[in-house]
């Protein structure tokens, strides 16, 4: 038996060859973009059918409707009523998703290879030829209106919310999907016509199918089940208006709480906008979330979570758009630590564009993490149609997986911090507390960055 | 045609147990440059006693602090190696897994390996007591600043009596968790984190013969121990039990809750399709009735929570505003009662069972994480004593007849032997079922 030297970690081997999946590209005559990508594995297959306009396209005071439309393709097409889609769905064991984010809307079903045809053509009458009747819509209202009720008392719900509000003020993405109770009242059923008709348009969409069949087969049944969708005519936009609004240079809020009487814990949001998904920032930017909260292994998780205890889980993310995007650093915390933990992040942010640049083993740590763990994503035909509908979203160039690694090891100390320079500013941050207020009002004071500015539950 | 279209559905494997005890199972699959590493030990909060609750889960936390060799974290060396990694805890078993690039095996198992053997010289007082904050906020962010988040530890309480290992929850109440000591961690460690009572699986980019040969080499080594005596203790319901708890929610709930068949169990996958036929989808009989028809509720859901000493079968739903719970219970029992009569339609096996294979083929996609082929081949190891199950499990399935199932819902979803909880918004108690007991859950 081979003897192991416990003196030393063993090291680890150069990073295996990885061949990601090819793309191939096709636009059928209706103006549909299709990609098809072969991934043999397990005989499955997946459909993701995106559709420019997610819920920064909720035409203002209709905050919700774009998630309503989504929701509605599920509720009745053709001959099929609600429940016999539901049935039908069943029949092939299809997993049947809908993803609205603030640009895009991503329809979703997922099958065995031996009903590709059952499924493509399902998603198609769908997404494509809802019934959208008005009782129906009345019901997935109510349901909606119900389901925002029940958020006022979700605390990361109501942290999320009025984040997006504090941050964007006015703009098209200052609202959660699901929208608000007054939006969702005032959307009427020939809003909901109307929005599909303008929005659910073949050349303003693309088809992206992967799994276990041939490129020449997956495009042959995207042609089936599309090709004879036909545009309405109606004359639409680029369904990514949003992206093109400027968030007003307001004030900024500094400090906000919203009081949740006897809360155990404090959720916190702490962050700002800072800029697009299509940044020539990015690598850095990922590289710097990586290391400031992204991973466990970051400083912000390490210091709330394994050196305070304050938490059972620190991270920060950008909330990724076409627009102009936030960063967010967001946990919850126990309440007599709420004040203390907050200083802690705040540090943590603003020394990292100034007294405290990564270290080398940091930021190696950070983009090893990063490359190695890289084609992991491309594990199953949903995680890599997935990834193709990302690259479409943002407009990214097909090389973009096999760059990835190289981009992110051409990432320097220096360039994280100046992209942090870029685009952390802790003038600029909003820190909002949703928790026992009259417990930690005190406390906030002390944190000289102004007077907290109290907000009411509001969906 | 269902079957034999999917007749090459397996999960294949090799097995070898060590000397010191510990099982090796290895799956290959080489579609992607990763190997999954996946440990279970069969200890979880079935093996705390009362006062100690919580203990398990603590000690999972201590496993991520580091090790003799490498006292310095466990998760740094193999993020930087480009791993995922997470682990979890719950009354049977504890779970910890890696998904490494294939370049860094070795690593993940100098890691896992020294962490078996070694833990205990790395536990401090200092990270012991960080640990336990960690702990104790974990409860608050997932049960207790959530809404109907205390509800599982009401109805643990009610459905086993209070020296029953299910009688608790897996994270413990908060005054066990304070009142927790680091003296504890070594007997713990001593008695159930040991080569005999684990099983150890690879799975992914790595031929057999080498991922058995460096399992010897990192857990050769550790001495193995006696392995804990399974736990058998049987649980019932004298009667129909009706409690109310209250919350800080909008919305009155209703729970019922029942005991049922034990993981893999005769009539364990007949519950498991009865949850679905009564709340999967639209086309369910109770969603279609009460969510879709009346919309008297805002949602329901019907699960069997298959365990090792004996399962429960949870249904649960949310009244829509206005609408009484007690409309809701009287509906929910015409269709138990029906389906205790009738059992399923031709129509409901058919979609059931398509869906079940689906989903078993699903289930072959990923090679680690919760849930992935090297979990589910652990899972079978350590529950049924063999990796060989998958192809089983799926035709426990297949087999379900309407007759079975229609047995199964009459023998276990008696109204006479079952918890009814009303969750009720605070000092609301006319929104409860009549005759509702008050419960509390801290």
């Amino acid at each position: 038996m081979r003897r192991i030297d416990r003196s030393r970690l063993p090291d680890v081997g150069p990073d295996p060859a990885f061949v990601f999946p090819a793309i191939a590209r096709h636009t059928l005559r209706n103006g549909l973009r299709v990609c098809t990508v072969e991934h043999h594995s397990v005989p499955v297959i997946s459909f993701t059918l995106q559709v420019d306009g997610g819920s920064g396209s909720d035409p203002d005071g209709l905050e919700g409707l774009a998630a309503v439309v989504a929701d509605m393709a599920d509720e009745g097409t053709g001959a099929l009523s609600a429940i016999e889609v539901s049935d039908a769905l069943a029949r092939i064991g299809a997993d049947y998703d809908v993803d609205v984010g603030g640009d895009a809307t991503d329809f979703s079903l997922t099958t065995l290879t031996r009903f590709a045809s059952r499924g493509a053509c399902l998603l198609a009458d769908m997404v494509t030829r809802p019934r959208l009747l008005e009782s129906e819509f009345v019901r997935v209202r109510q349901l909606r209106l119900d389901r925002l009720r029940q958020l006022k008392d979700v605390a990361s719900a109501v942290a999320e919310q009025t984040f997006l509000r504090l941050v964007y003020g006015a703009h098209p993405y200052a609202h959660l999907p699901i929208g608000t109770d007054a939006g969702l009242r005032r959307v009427t059923p020939e809003d909901v016509v109307s929005f599909h008709a303008r929005s659910v348009q073949p050349s303003r969409s693309t088809l992206i199918v992967c799994g276990a069949m041939s490129h020449d087969d997956q495009l042959r049944e995207a042609e089936h089940a599309f090709g004879g969708w036909a545009s309405t005519g109606v004359s639409n936009g680029n369904g990514t208006a949003a992206a093109d609004v400027m968030p007003a240079n307001t004030p900024v809020t500094r400090l906000a709480a919203v009081p949740r009487e006897g809360a155990a814990q404090s959720e916190l949001r702490i962050g700002h906008l800072t800029t697009r998904r299509v940044t020539p920032d990015y690598p850095a930017l990922l590289v710097m979330n990586a290391l400031l909260g992204g991973q466990f292994v970051s400083r912000i998780n390490l210091k709330l979570r394994e050196e305070k205890g304050y938490t059972y889980g620190a991270r920060t993310s950008f909330d990724w758009r076409r627009g102009i995007s936030p960063f967010t650093l967001q946990t919850s915390v126990h309440t007599a630590a709420t004040a203390d933990a907050i200083t802690d992040c705040l540090a943590e942010i603003g020394s990292l564009r100034g007294t405290r640049p990564p270290s080398e083993a940091e930021l190696a740590l950070a983009k090893a993490s990063l490359t190695r763990g890289y084609p992991r994503g491309f594990e199953t035909a949903q995680q890599v149609a997935r990834s193709v509908a990302m690259l479409s979203l943002y407009d990214l160039p097909d090389t973009y997986f096999e760059e990835f690694v190289s981009k992110i090891n051409a990432v320097t100390s220096a360039d994280v911090v100046a992209a942090a320079a870029r685009h952390l500013d802790p003038s600029r941050i909003t820190t909002l507390v949703v928790g026992d207020y009259s417990a930690i009002a005190e406390s906030l004071r002390g944190l000289n960055i102004g007077e907290p500015q109290l907000h009411a539950v509001e969906f | 045609m269902t079957a034999t279209a999917l007749a090459d559905i397996d999960l294949p494997f090799t097995k070898r147990t060590l000397a010191n005890g510990l099982d090796v199972i290895v799956h290959e699959d080489h579609h992607v440059p990763i190997v999954a590493v996946n440990v279970w030990y069969h200890v979880g909060s079935k093996n705390e006693r009362p006062g100690r609750t919580g203990f398990a889960h603590l000690f999972e936390h201590l496993m991520f602090e580091g090790s003799q060799h490498y006292n310095a974290g466990y998760f740094p060396p193999l993020q930087q190696a480009g791993a995922l990694l997470n682990g979890s805890t719950n009354a049977d078993r504890t779970n910890y897994w890696e998904v490494v690039p294939t370049s860094a095996v070795d690593r993940a198992l100098w890691m896992e390996s020294d962490r078996m053997g070694y833990l205990l010289p790395a536990i401090t007082r200092e990270r012991f007591e960080t640990q336990r904050d960690v702990v104790l906020n974990e409860r608050r962010q997932s049960y207790e600043n959530r809404p109907y988040g205390m509800v599982m530890m009401a109805l643990s309480a009610a459905l086993y009596p209070p020296d029953h290992p299910y009688s608790w929850m897996t994270i413990g109440s908060a005054d066990d968790i304070r009142a927790m000591q680091l003296e504890d961690v070594q007997d713990f460690f001593r008695t159930y984190y040991h080569p005999s009572n684990a099983s150890l699986v690879l799975a992914g980019d790595i031929e057999t013969e080498r991922a058995l040969e460096l399992a010897d080499a990192y857990f050769g080594e550790i001495p193995g121990g006696a392995r804990p005596r399974r736990i058998v203790k049987g649980a019932e319901l004298p009667s129909e039990q009706r409690l109310l708890l209250e919350d800080r929610v909008e919305l009155p709930r209703l729970y019922m809750a029942w005991h049922s068949p034990a993981m893999f169990a005769a009539g364990d996958a007949e519950m498991d399709l009865v949850g679905d036929l009564l709340a999967n989808g639209k086309t369910s009989r109770l969603y279609k009735t009460l969510v879709y028809d009346l919309r008297i509720a805002l949602d329901v859901s019907a699960h069997q929570s298959s365990r090792e000493i004996g399962s429960f079968f949870l249904l649960a739903a949310t009244a829509a505003p206005g609408c009484s719970l007690g409309d809701i219970a009287a509906r929910i029992d015409e269709e138990l009662h029906r389906l205790a009569g009738d059992g399923p339609s031709v129509e409901e096996m058919d979609r059931a069972v398509a869906q079940a294979e689906a989903h078993f083929m699903y289930r072959l996609q990923t090679v680690g994480g919760f849930g992935g082929k090297s979990d589910q081949l652990n899972a079978y190891n350590v529950m049924k004593g063999t990796p060989a199950f998958f192809v089983a499990d799926l035709d426990r399935y297949r087999r379900a007849t309407r007759g079975l199932l229609q047995e199964s819902a009459r023998q276990h979803l008696r109204f006479d032997r079952r918890i009814v909880l009303s969750v009720i918004p605070r000092g609301q108690h006319t929104l409860a079922l009549p005759g509702s007991t008050p419960v509390s859950a801290s």
